[in-house]
């Protein structure tokens, strides 16, 4: 992963997977993971995007009715 | 050896189902959605798949509606149970199995009001007879898709369509008929399905599942059980959102590992060819039983009509014999009695003794249903001649 990399966070863990197989599909470059220290979540489960389109993956969430959290860029 | 059981519970199994529940068990072996690590990711990946599977099985659009239970029975008993309230009116067939059955006359001891609509002596059921039981207070229609003692198919489609133009909830129970027939739950106007794991969907025994369509509002169907899911975990009280809100407990990840692979090989196979296979076996198989002079065979005698499962009885002989005998002497595995389902077979008119069944998988051969009828033709000559 590169530093340009936003973090999504999930209320539960289908989520968060749903929301991986989804983005792998529409070509994202992704990797779900343990929620980093900084950031705190339900499932503890993240999804990091690399070289993201904020715009494109809130699309993405929205139009397969992904329930999320946030949307955390990497700092 | 003839395996004619599959109603009960299908015995062979795509390779693939042992291959994904070896792996399961060698290679991930973790708990979904409990940890952040990479073996409970995986297993969390496998559960997901299994959804996906279901999900395009069934036209579900979203996967995460579908909620995984142990079995048919659990996910019926969550959906009546869930949805009913006492004073609420519920319509179900004379032809359902006691998973059905069993929870409505439970409920109308605590004040639900129960119709049943009558189905032929053929088993089949006319929609109209649905339709003039609904009053003010239907809350739900609830029917098996098929019957597990004549396999006769209902017509889900057009009650599905009664249902919603009275605004009224639609569950079906597809455990006759996922994986072996077609069913969309938007064609069908199903909102909640049923479906059974281990039979015609190939999947290891402990595995089933609901289906909660949009037009129910999770906020009127209580779980029912409460407890861990892996989210929300500073709460103490139950999440509420799907699947969670009714999969507390660690689910039977080794056993949907191999239900995933189950429907994986039925989406492969395609539906429209399992269906016109088993439709030609049981083709020959009802007409195989009905030119053997002494026996009787029950339900439509139509394949297009119903699903693989065929009863029969021989005249002078107990069911129970029959079956003894089918194993005993030519090692042909079949089911016996009333198959859980007494409305049904006194709608067929078998009551109390009930039928022997015979019901087809996708892996029966034709060969193995022409060697049942020459076993079946065979033990009716004996007993006629009593041997």
């Amino acid at each position: 992963m590169t530093d340009d990399y936003c973090v999504v966070l999930f209320h539960s863990t289908s989520s968060a997977i749903r929301a991986e197989a989804i983005a792998k599909r529409e070509g994202l470059k992704v990797k779900l993971t343990s929620v980093p220290r900084h950031l705190s979540s339900d499932c503890g489960l993240c999804l990091c995007i690399e070289n993201y389109d904020k715009e494109k993956i809130l699309e993405i969430l929205k139009r397969c009715g992904i329930e999320f959290e946030s949307i955390n860029q990497n700092s | 050896m003839i395996y004619l059981d599959n109603a009960a519970t299908s015995f062979q199994k795509p390779k693939e189902v042992e291959t994904a529940m070896v792996k399961f068990l060698r290679e991930v072996g973790a708990n979904p959605g409990r940890s952040g690590h990479r073996l409970s990711i995986e297993a969390a990946r496998i559960l997901y798949a299994a959804r996906e599977s279901t999900a395009e099985l069934f036209n579900v659009k979203d996967p995460l509606r579908i909620v995984f239970c142990l079995n048919a029975t659990e996910a019926i008993n969550l959906a009546l149970c869930g949805i009913l309230r006492p004073n609420d009116h519920v319509i179900t067939s004379s032809m359902e199995h006691n998973s059905v059955m069993r929870p409505l006359r439970r409920l109308e001891q605590q004040g639900v009001e129960l119709s049943i609509a009558q189905c032929s002596p053929e088993g089949f059921l006319d929609p109209e007879n649905i339709k003039k039981l609904i009053k003010k207070n239907t809350a739900l229609i609830v029917m098996n898709h098929a019957s597990n003692v004549t396999g006769s198919i209902l017509p889900v489609s057009q009650v599905g369509k009664i249902a919603r133009e009275h605004n009224i909830l639609f569950l079906v129970d597809s455990a006759q008929t996922g994986g072996c027939y077609p069913i969309d739950i938007n064609r069908d106007f199903i909102d909640l399905l049923v479906f059974s794991g281990h039979k015609n969907l190939f999947g290891p025994q402990g595995t089933g599942g609901l289906i909660i369509g949009d037009r129910v509002d999770t906020k009127k169907l209580s779980p029912l059980k409460t407890g861990g899911t892996g989210s929300r975990s500073e709460h103490e009280v139950q999440p509420d959102f799907l699947p969670d809100i009714y999969e507390s407990g660690t689910l039977n990840t080794i056993g949907l590992a191999g239900l995933g692979a189950g429907i994986r090989f039925i989406l492969e196979q395609g539906i429209n060819t399992i269906r016109a296979h088993e439709m030609k076996l049981t083709h020959s198989l009802i007409n195989g039983l009905k030119d053997i002079p002494e026996t009787i065979v029950y339900g439509g005698h139509d394949p297009e009509k119903q699903t693989g499962a065929v009863s029969f009885n021989i005249n002078g002989i107990s069911p129970s014999e029959i079956s003894t005998r089918l194993d005993e002497e030519y090692e042909i595995m079949c089911r016996v009695g009333l198959h859980c389902s007494p409305a049904a077979h006194k709608t067929i008119g078998t009551f109390p003794d009930g039928a022997v069944r015979l019901s087809i998988s996708y892996f029966n051969t034709p060969e193995e249903i022409s060697l049942t009828i020459k076993s079946i033709s065979e033990l009716a000559d004996k007993i006629k001649n009593n041997l």
